[in-house]
This record gives C-alpha cells, structure tokens and sequence, in this order.
C-alpha cells in the first residue's frame, strides 16, 4: 500500500507494508544513503534521523508511525558544496575514520543543537551516548559538534 | 614482465621507438642492466611483485594522474596518504590525482590490506614508480625542449625550461611510456623536498560520509537489484535436517530460496521481504547441533593449557649475567574478543554468463577472488572483485564471507544483482574472533634490581585465518555446502611479524630470554586476525609484568623501563609521554587507592611505529567500575605522512584498546556462541571514552612505519599498570570488568 511521508521537505509517497522499517524506506525507495544499518535493534544509532525535531532511531521506527511528520536526513542538512554547520564542523575536525556511524552522530547532534544550542560538554557527549562508534573516533565528533555550536551562534 | 621479456625483440624495438629514445638518455643504461641479469632485481615495497610502472600509474591527457593501489580504504585514510605520496613524487597538485584502489582486473595484486603495512609496501612502491615516471616525463620533455633534464622544473604537471620553454606531462603523456618494468633507480624525493608529504591534509573519503554521498558498499544500486540475507546455524558445527523453503519461496517478494547443504538464503524485491524471509526460513529449519564449543569462564584458560599444541622457541638468548636473586612469575588471559564492526558485513554479487562480479569491503580482493573460484569451483579469471568501503574492520570480519554469501544467493536469480547484508546476530554470531590467550610470564631480578632472565610462553590458537590460503577455503559458506570444503589449515605467521607470538618478544634488552609459542590448532570457535593479532595480549601481559617488577625492584615504572632499552628511538617515546604527562616518578605517582596513572610502552612488530601511553584511571571502590579518564600517547612513526591521519589512528587505537581492556569477552556456552547484540557486548560509549592526547614525534628523514595497530597494546599496558597503581591489586585477566575489580579488591 502507498504511505507518504515529508522527507527533507518533499512528500514523498512509497509503495510499501505500513510496518516497513522507515530506515529501508529511506535506503532503497528514496536512495537516500545516510541512516545506514547497524543493528535493526535501537541499540547503535546508526540508522539515526530526525523526526519533528527528535533524534529516532529509524531501524525500529514503522513508517506508519511517521506518515506525515518532518522527517530530516543528513542529506536534508546540506551539501559538498554548501554543507551545514554540522558537516562543515565534521570535515574540519576530520571526525571519522570509517565513518558508518557518522551519520547517525551529525543526526543525533542536530536534534541536540536545535533544542540547546549551546550545550556543555557533557550535554553533548550524553546526547550522543546512544550512538556506538567503533574506530574510537568519539572525541572528535564532540569536538566537531562544540565547533559547529560556536560557529552557528 | 620477466627479465627475459625485456630481452625480447618486440621489447628492444620499443626501446628504439618514439619516447623509447628519449628514455635511453637517462635510463637506457639502467633498463638494459637488467636486462642481462638472470635474476630480476630486487625493487622496493610492492614494486617487488608487481614490477610494471604502467600497472601504478597513468599519466591522463585530461590533465589528471590515476594512481592505481592494491591496498584498501578501510576508514584509516589511507587513499589519502598515497594520493599525497603521489602529489609530492610525481610534482602535481593533490587535485589531480584519482586513487583506483582494490580492483582484480585493474591494480596490483598487493594481497591484504593488513599488518599496517599500507605506507611501507604500497606507499613504498608509489613513490619509487613516481620518481621514476617523473624522470621518463622529464626525459621526453628534455628532448622536446631540447634543454638537459637536470635544467628542468616541475610545477603541478608544467615542465618549465630555460627561456621561458614548457610542456606538460599532459601533452607528453603516451600509452607506451609507462609500460615498462621499473627500475627503482631513480630515488624519491629527501624529506626536505616534500611539499605534501608530511602536511595533515584532508581525508578525501570524508566529504561524502558526512553528506550522505555514495561512500559504502552498503550504498551500491544496481538496475534490477534485489536484497539478500542469510540463515546461519544455530551453533558453530549444527547440520541442517530440515526447512520449508516452498513456504518460504511463496512469501511476498521473495525471488529465491537457496539450501544447499546447511547453508540457507534468500532473496527478494525489498530489504524488509528478505529480512521477514530469512526470519521465517530460520524458524522452520531443523538442525543437528554439535556442542562442541570449549568450556568458558576461568576453564577456558586452563583448557587452552592442555590443548593440544605445535611448540616453536621463537627467541632464545643465554649471555652472562649476574644470578638471579629474586624471581616473579605471573599469568595473564584475553578472552575472545569481536571486531565488532557497527555495520555488519555486506556485498552485492552478479553473475552474467557464468561470471561472476562482486563489490566487497573485503582487505584483500585478490586473495577473496581466489578463495571464490575455489568455494564457487569457477576458474578465477572468471571473476571480478572491486572493493567498496564498508564500515570499519579492524580485521578479519565477515567482509569476505558475505561476499561468498551473496555469490551464492545470487547464482539462483539469473543475472540479477544481490545485495547482502548479514544482519546484526550474523556479525556477532559468525565473525572471527579474536583468539583468547594464556600468557605466562616468569623473570629473576638480580640484587641491582635489573632483569636478567625472562620466559614468555603464549597460548593460542591461530591469528589468521584469512581467505587466499593454498590449502582449503576460508570462507564461511564454503564449510556448509553440500560439497562441503574444509578451512585451511591452522598456522603461526612466523616472526619477525608474529601472530600469537606478535610482540611477545621483547624489545628490552635481558641477556637471557626464552619466548614459546604454542600453536593450539583445533579452532571450535572460529578466530582469525583481529587488530594487532597477538600483540595486544602480549603487550598487556609484557608492560603489566614489567611494572610488578619494577615495583619488586622499588624502581619508578618509567625509569626501570628506561634502564633496560638501547633502542633510542624506544627511549624517546618514553621519554617524551613522561615529559608531555608530567609524569613524578615513584613517589609522586603513587595511587592513592582510586586514582592512578601506569605506563605502557611497545614498538608494534618490534619494527612498526614505537608508541608509549600514560594513561590515568579512576576505580569506583564500591561498584568496580574503572573509568578511563584521560591518556597521552608519543609515537613515532619516521615520516608521517598525513600526521593528523596518524593522530586518528592512534587515538582510535587507545579508545578501542580501552574498550577491549575493560569491557570486552564473547560468552559462549557448549552449544552456542551467546553474544548476539551490544546489549551482550558493551563498548565503550561516548560518555565513557578518555580524552586522548597525542604527541608525534616526526622524523621525516627515517622510513614511513606502519601505525593503525600500534596504540593498543601500550594503551591496555597502561591502563592495567594504573589500575594496579590506584588500587595497590593486579589484575592480570581481561577484560577489567566490575565483577572482576570487586573480587580484586576483596
């Protein structure tokens, strides 16, 4: 059956079962590549988008549960070319080394920013506490994430 | 190309031809030196095996340099560093140069992307094929301008001569210039002609992970494709009876149902189809179990004891030496510890007449494309594999056996592409882990309080199973199938590398020594190489015994190491973390029953980047916890060349290495693996992890040293040493979990 959802401010209707996970919505009917599969579980973070301004794990999340809600991507921040204060920060610190988890980070930091634009250190380090990374990449990202703070003032 | 080839008519007629002729100028005498010899010269890095300068490098007349490299992104930013070593060597902008990488039918066979060799193998043979195409680019400039090459200038690919005369490798360029073996006779650039090398530039794989670009295999979309998933065994050895694959076949979107053998899978239109496929294939099937799996817990160790072993003395040293007057001995134990990549392993394969192609995240595409023909009992030639980056490895993890997964699958949905991904209990359940370890240590001091004997005896089953072995096939699937294949056979990669043996030898100078290996070659639970292979229970068990006895020996940590390393290089990290941590000596250091600072300290190879960490820990008495709470790592690995692609890879290295020393044991019973998700396996979170801070020691002069293995074992030698140091109680079983802290604690 057909769901419509507003992704990155388009509606966008998929043929799929309501209980379909939003994150394989997202990946294969709009080829959007940024929430990636971790865990299917809720446990990583991977899958992370916003959804009216909360950071949701989209793994879990059925797209009927979100049919008409905002839904933000990383691909709804910005560009290479014109890149948000988030991504900007991310590339300047160089936080990632594999970066699978990156995504997921930038989604989660932005439904922080967007509620407390200046968070401390431990705001931040507890809102991303959610999403694992691997590589050990994790004081960069918050250092990334104080940079875009300061520069989105 | 072969000696003989070079001898070869058609090889002298292109010698006289075209650029051939300017090439005599310089280098004729050179290429015809080893012509003559019988045997081909030895050249440097990977050049050695893959000797063609044409099959390193392509001078495009679009104004563009492709670089081509066997080894692979894995997050470690190496592409980048190469594409700098390219830039500098070869005089162009980094711009220009594109990095085709992990491709069977286009680059070099550089095997696997392992043993952080990346900058000494591959890099090594870029620079020298740069060095030397740059000289073949200016000789055909030098006959153009008719000005000597000596008197000639490179700027970003412009060739300046005197008066004003130019060309550009771009209009220089031909087919034929690069296709000819290398030499290595023209040296790459002294460090002080480098103008990228050594500069922190920019990852180029990070733009497009940070936007949602196409970065990942996991990204691939092919027309027609369809999306794959895997049933695996309950346990390790189970043997399927049976499963209702008409069922199963009749789901909505499923396109194919796969048994063959044990093995099962599935195909169908959408991820979510396959994913509900697989769950209703997995609870139809019946099975055999084995229960075959050791015993765990504190029996594991012992068993590992017993096991039968291959006993190899890998070190032996008897000089003089004042008699022991006090002798320490103690035993140390790893569990088996995950990879635990975040995304799970995944691959799209497409057969079209009886060819097969595959993206993988594989380390090593060659040595996967052997294992496959041998798996899919098609002749090699017959299949392309091209890597795609996939989420961190840190090893052996099921890159490669989701790439035969996905083979298999797709052979039953006639030329349409699989995606597969194996799901997050697949990774858990089925990567290779990490082998446990029993490490005994015994040493005497004599009455100065200077080591002057030491026995290290290590446990452990095998540090690298990889695909590409002669002998058998190491993929998963390949064990499953109907016509089932054995593994390989188990086996030791002998020192100067090591596996379980990797670092056991130390690096501190004792005049008598004793290092045995032993090899327990029946695997019930399947282990292959996992960042750092052996050294990181060696080093932990090596730097822990060090500061027992140091501290039987009433000397400060840092100085007792200090007093028994020649190595100045050695010296220096130490040196340097002490000065950069404000480290106080005996006295000043002393814990104070919560908080305490230990040193950890390793050349990782004892011939990759020295590292040496001071880390600091806090113990919460009642609950057991230890925190991390910060650590300041030196390393020195010669010429860095993107230093703050170094400084990535050593903080990574602490962080992960923390999260191995206080959290990390797969649980296993008789029947099964029971680790299935991170609620089963709890890394560090960001919440948790130290503040790691970094001190290069650059010294442009000296050979690149590999460094994405080389923090871990020094970051667990220090964080053991602290916690001992805070607590006054030595644990010497990892990982440090709260239980364990307790019961040390009494």
């Amino acid at each position: 059956m057909a769901v419509t959802l507003i992704v990155n401010g388009q509606r966008r209707t998929v043929r799929a079962s309501p209980d379909t996970p939003l994150l394989y919505v997202l990946r294969n009917d709009l080829e959007l590549n940024g929430a990636k599969f971790g865990c299917g579980l809720a446990q990583c973070g991977a899958c992370t988008v916003v959804v009216d301004g909360r950071a949701v794990r989209s793994c879990t999340t059925p797209i009927s549960s979100v049919s008409g809600k905002k839904i933000t991507t990383i691909e709804g921040l910005g560009t290479e070319a014109k890149p948000h204060a988030l991504q900007k920060a991310f590339m300047e610190e160089q936080a990632a080394q594999c970066g699978y988890c990156i995504a997921g980070m930038i989604m989660s930091a932005k439904a922080l920013l967007d509620q407390n634009p200046h968070p401390s250190e431990p705001e931040i380090r507890r809102a991303l506490a959610g999403n694992l990374c691997r590589c050990g990449t994790h004081n960069r990202i918050v250092r990334a994430v104080q940079r875009a703070a300061k520069e989105s003032v | 190309m072969s000696a003989r080839d070079l001898a070869s008519p058609s090889r002298r007629r292109f010698l006289q031809q075209g650029a051939g002729l300017t090439v005599a100028f310089s280098l004729g005498p050179l290429l015809r030196g080893s012509a003559i010899a019988e045997e081909p010269a030895r050249l440097p890095g990977s050049l050695q095996t893959n000797r063609m300068l044409s099959g390193w490098l392509r001078i495009d007349p679009e104004g563009t340099v492709t670089a081509f490299t066997g080894k692979v992104e894995l997050g470690q930013g190496i592409l980048t560093a190469l594409a700098q070593i390219v830039a500098d060597e070869l005089d162009v902008a980094p711009a220009r140069v594109k990095m085709i990488s992990g491709d069977t039918s286009r680059t070099p066979n550089e095997g696997v992307t392992s043993g952080s060799l990346s900058i000494e193998n591959g890099g090594t043979a870029l620079r020298f094929a740069c060095a030397e195409a740059r000289a073949i680019l200016l000789d055909a400039a030098s006959a153009k301008l008719g000005a000597p090459a000596a008197d000639l200038r490179v700027e970003d690919g412009t060739i300046a001569g005197p008066g004003g005369a130019r060309a550009t490798y771009w209009d220089l360029t031909s087919e034929a210039m690069l296709k000819r073996e290398a030499t290595a006779k023209v040296k790459p650039k002294p460090a002080s002609a480098h103008k990228v090398i050594g500069k922190s530039m920019p990852r180029r794989d990070i733009p497009a992970k940070v936007t949602g670009g196409v970065a990942y295999v996991q990204d691939l979309r092919l027309p027609g494709m369809l999306f794959g998933r895997v049933v695996r065994p309950p346990a390790p050895r189970a043997r399927l009876t049976a499963a209702d694959v008409p069922a199963v076949r009749a789901m909505p979107g499923v396109v194919a149902v796969v048994r063959d053998g044990s093995f099962l899978g599935v195909a169908a239109e959408r991820e979510e189809q396959a994913i509900a496929a697989s769950r209703a294939l997995r609870k139809s099937a019946r099975w055999e179990q084995a229960g075959d799996l050791p015993p765990s817990g504190a029996a594991l160790f012992e068993h590992l004891r017993r096991a039968p072993s291959r006993d190899d003395v890998v070190s032996e040293k008897s000089e003089t030496a004042s008699p022991a007057v006090k002798t320490l001995q103690a035993t140390y134990t790893r569990p088996f510890q995950a990879h635990a990549s975040i995304g799970p392993s995944c691959a799209v394969a497409q057969w079209q007449d009886g060819k097969l192609r595959v993206w993988t995240h594989s380390q090593g595409v060659f040595p996967l494309r052997g294992a496959l023909a041998k798996a899919l009992k098609v002749p090699e030639p017959d299949i392309v594999a091209m890597h795609r980056e996939g989420s961190g490895c840190y090893g052996h993890n099921g890159a490669d056996d989701v790439a035969l997964d996905a083979a298999l699958v797709a052979r039953a949905v006639a030329g349409r592409p699989v995606k597969l991904q194996w799901m997050r209990e697949d990774e858990f359940g089925w990567e290779p882990y990490g082998s446990a370890m029993v490490v005994d240590l015994r040493a005497g001091l004599d009455e100065k309080g200077n080591v002057v004997e030491w026995h290290h005896e290590v446990f452990s089953h095998a540090h690298s199973t990889r695909p590409g072995e002669s002998e058998g096939v190491n993929l998963l699937a390949a064990w499953y199938l109907e016509d089932k294949m054995a593994p390989g056979p188990a086996r030791n990669i002998p020192q100067p590398n090591g596996g379980g043996d990797r670092n056991a030898i130390p690096l501190y100078v004792f005049p008598k020594q004793r290092v045995v290996n032993h090899l327990l070659p029946q695997m019930p639970v399947r282990v292959s190489a996992l960042r750092t292979l052996g050294a990181y229970a060696n080093v932990f068990a090596l730097e822990s015994f060090m500061d027992e006895l140091a501290a039987a020996a009433g000397a400060d940590p840092v100085e007792f190491r200090l007093r028994h390393l020649t190595d100045p290089r050695a010296r220096a990290v130490i040196e340097a973390v002490a000065s950069k941590s404000g480290w106080r000596g005996r006295a000043g250091e002393a814990g104070n029953g919560k908080r305490g600072r230990g040193i950890g300290f390793a050349q990782y190879k004892n011939k990759a980047a020295y590292v040496a960490v001071v880390a600091e820990v806090e113990v919460d008495r009642a609950s057991g916890e230890i925190r991390v709470l910060g650590a300041h790592a030196a390393a020195d690995a010669g010429l860095a060349v993107n230093p703050d692609g170094f400084a990535n890879q050593i903080e990574g290295g602490v962080i992960q290495a923390a999260s191995w020393t206080l959290r990390e044991a797969i649980a296993f019973d008789q029947d099964h693996i029971l680790t299935k998700s991170w609620a089963d396996y709890r890394i560090l979170r960001m919440t948790e992890v130290p503040a790691v801070e970094v001190t290069l020691i650059d010294r442009p002069e000296e050979k690149p040293l590999g460094v994405g293995e080389a923090s871990l074992g020094p970051a667990a030698g220090a964080i053991a040493n602290a916690v001992a140091n805070a607590t006054g109680r030595r644990i010497r079983d990892l990982p440090f979990t709260s239980e364990r802290v307790k019961v040390a604690l009494g």
